[in-house]
């Protein structure tokens, strides 16, 4: 996705003059390429991330479309404010990119994860929130949302993600996108998780349930319609995130199940509302997390 | 109108406005008043006819609870009618205590918390360089404890912007007590000139010494250092905490308007 997203924003710039990159001093072998095409229009801030966004706001407020690069505990929530204020409630249309989506940093330890962000970000007025399932997604909601008003996040995991939509895909932010049909369940899943939910219904497949995969990969504005008509076909719902409990995508299905006031039938696989204290990889972190195993579907009714 | 009158009116319609909604920080709109009419006078280019104008100068006043002041001097300089200003503070009123940049002409930032409103003007700045703007922050004194002023300090000055200009009205008095109890800051524009600012020091309530410090030859970011008197103008207000937060009655409203005929 990392590299993506360098390669759609050269691409943005190259045809749009209004296009600025400001990092915090991150990027090493990501954004050489944009600062050596693009100099007058890259800056490295420093390492100061508030003032950062301060920065983008005030390059936005005056025409520009200003992409902020960093990882994600550090360009959401060492300058929330500055998000909150100077970019949100100033409208500024300043696109903060982070990388390292849950646990992708493993033994970095909880500095470095991200649990949290979804929650945060979804919180401040007026901010749209994209969550890329892999590269075609970061590329299409890059292109798309890449003039919209107002201010936006985007959460990458890494670099090597693979596609998992096919050729010939339609990708429309707020809209999640169906990845594969089936009747008995339907998974949703949001940022770095598409392909794991693939992999279940695969499994699933095999075990003749048939599940319907669905990527959430805007976060807000969210889909309700999709989690609506879900409810009222009685179709279970098994919501899979690389994201804490507390106000991620399980929260949000929930939320537009409960607004329905019809009864609903939906099992979240999130992370614990914990900071990890293991030291391992990505994979080994999310096998501990429990992200891996298909949950138990008994309690969901299946037809 | 000479700047000490403009100066004046600014003064007659603060009080105006906090007495009648009850506001509190007439001490620290009153400090700004020289600053602002300085800038707004005499050194932005500015339009109010035109206040969306691409190649216009930006300010933003970053210690926005003295949004009072900033509301005065626009309507001073026809950015909105002066009725406009029975909207402050007030019950379906249009102008908020802190400021929204959503709300009345010629406010270009919205702001409240401290700290946020250098780096902005330094971003506003970057865009300027190329289309020939100057970018301006008014920061209180007590403000400069917030780290993230430092943080926009140390780039503008390795930018080179010497379209970028930061006037800190220097009254002494913060939230809770006098800025050198809180945290000592005698030292401030030696602090701005060691981040790399061509730092200048000014009586804030002098025309003569600000536009002094305002207009001299530069080459990169300018710090005005503008000591003022929290409270100025109403001589039982100045430099008193408690006008931090009180709002005149009725009794002291009469008083303050006569020292200021």
């Amino acid at each position: 996705m990392r590299g993506t997203f360098a390669r759609v924003l050269c691409e943005l710039a190259e045809s749009d003059e209004r296009v600025f990159l400001l990092t915090p001093d991150m990027g090493y072998s990501v954004l050489e390429g944009f600062a050596e095409r693009f100099p007058g229009r890259f800056i490295n801030t420093g390492i100061a991330e508030q003032n950062t966004v301060s920065v983008a706001a005030g390059l936005a407020l005056c025409g520009r479309i200003v992409y902020v690069y960093s990882i994600i505990p550090f360009v959401t929530m060492r300058c929330y404010e500055q998000v909150r204020l100077d970019l949100a409630y100033n409208g500024a249309r300043v696109r903060l990119v982070g990388i390292g989506a849950g646990l992708t940093y493993g033994s970095l330890g909880p500095s470095h994860h991200a649990y949290e962000d979804i929650a945060l970000m979804r919180a401040v007025p007026g901010m749209r929130v994209l969550c890329p399932g892999d590269p075609f997604e970061v590329e299409q909601l890059m292109r798309q949302c890449h003039e919209s008003d107002g201010p936006a996040y985007m959460r990458l995991g890494k670099n090597g993600e693979p596609r998992v939509h096919p050729d010939g895909a339609r990708i429309r932010p707020g809209t999640a996108a169906r990845v594969r049909s089936g009747s008995d369940l339907a998974i949703i899943t949001t940022s770095n998780m598409l392909e794991q939910g693939a992999q279940w219904a695969e499994r699933w497949k095999k075990e003749g349930i048939g599940a319907a995969l669905y990527s959430m990969h805007t976060m807000k504005p969210f889909d309700e319609r999709l989690v609506e008509r879900l409810v009222r076909d009685g179709v279970p719902v098994v919501t899979l995130e690389e994201h804490s409990a507390v106000g991620g995508l399980g929260s949000c299905v929930a939320e537009a199940a409960a607004r329905t006031g019809l009864p609903a039938r939906i099992k979240s696989v999130s992370l614990r509302d914990e900071f990890s204290h293991l030291v391992g990889g990505h994979e080994y972190q999310r096998r501990e997390a429990g992200l891996l195993e298909p949950p138990d579907l008994g309690g969901l009714g299946l037809r | 109108m000479s700047l000490e009158e403009a100066a004046r009116q600014a003064r007659r319609r603060v009080l105006d406005m906090v007495y009648r909604s009850g506001s509190s920080h007439v001490g620290a709109a009153l400090s700004l008043v020289e600053i602002l009419v300085a800038l707004y006078h005499a050194v932005l280019r500015a339009d109010p006819s035109r206040p969306d104008a691409p190649g216009r100068d930006r300010l933003i006043l970053s210690k926005a609870h003295g949004s009072a002041a900033l509301y005065a001097v626009l309507a001073g300089r026809g950015f909105f009618p002066e009725s406009r200003l029975l909207e402050y503070y007030s019950d379906g009123g249009s102008l908020p205590g802190h400021l929204d940049a959503a709300s009345a002409p010629g406010i270009e930032f919205s702001a409240g918390s401290l700290g946020h409103g250098l780096g902005a003007a330094l971003g506003m700045a970057v865009a300027g360089k190329k289309a020939g703007f100057g970018a301006f922050a008014v920061l209180g004194d007590g403000e400069c404890n917030e780290g993230s002023v430092w943080e926009a300090a140390m780039l503008a000055s390795h930018l080179g912007l010497d379209n970028l200009t930061v006037v800190i009205d220097c009254n002494k008095i913060q939230s809770f007590g006098r800025t050198e109890e809180v945290i000592d800051q005698r030292n401030l524009a030696g602090r701005w000139a060691s981040f790399g600012w061509d730092a200048r020091e000014a009586d804030g309530h002098s025309f003569e010494q600000l536009l002094g410090a305002l207009r001299a030859p530069r080459s990169g970011p300018r710090a005005v250092v503008a000591h003022t008197v929290k409270g100025r103008g109403i001589s039982f207000m100045e430099d008193r905490l408690e006008w931090h937060y009180k709002s005149p009655d009725e009794k002291q409203y009469r008083a303050a308007m006569e020292e200021l005929r």
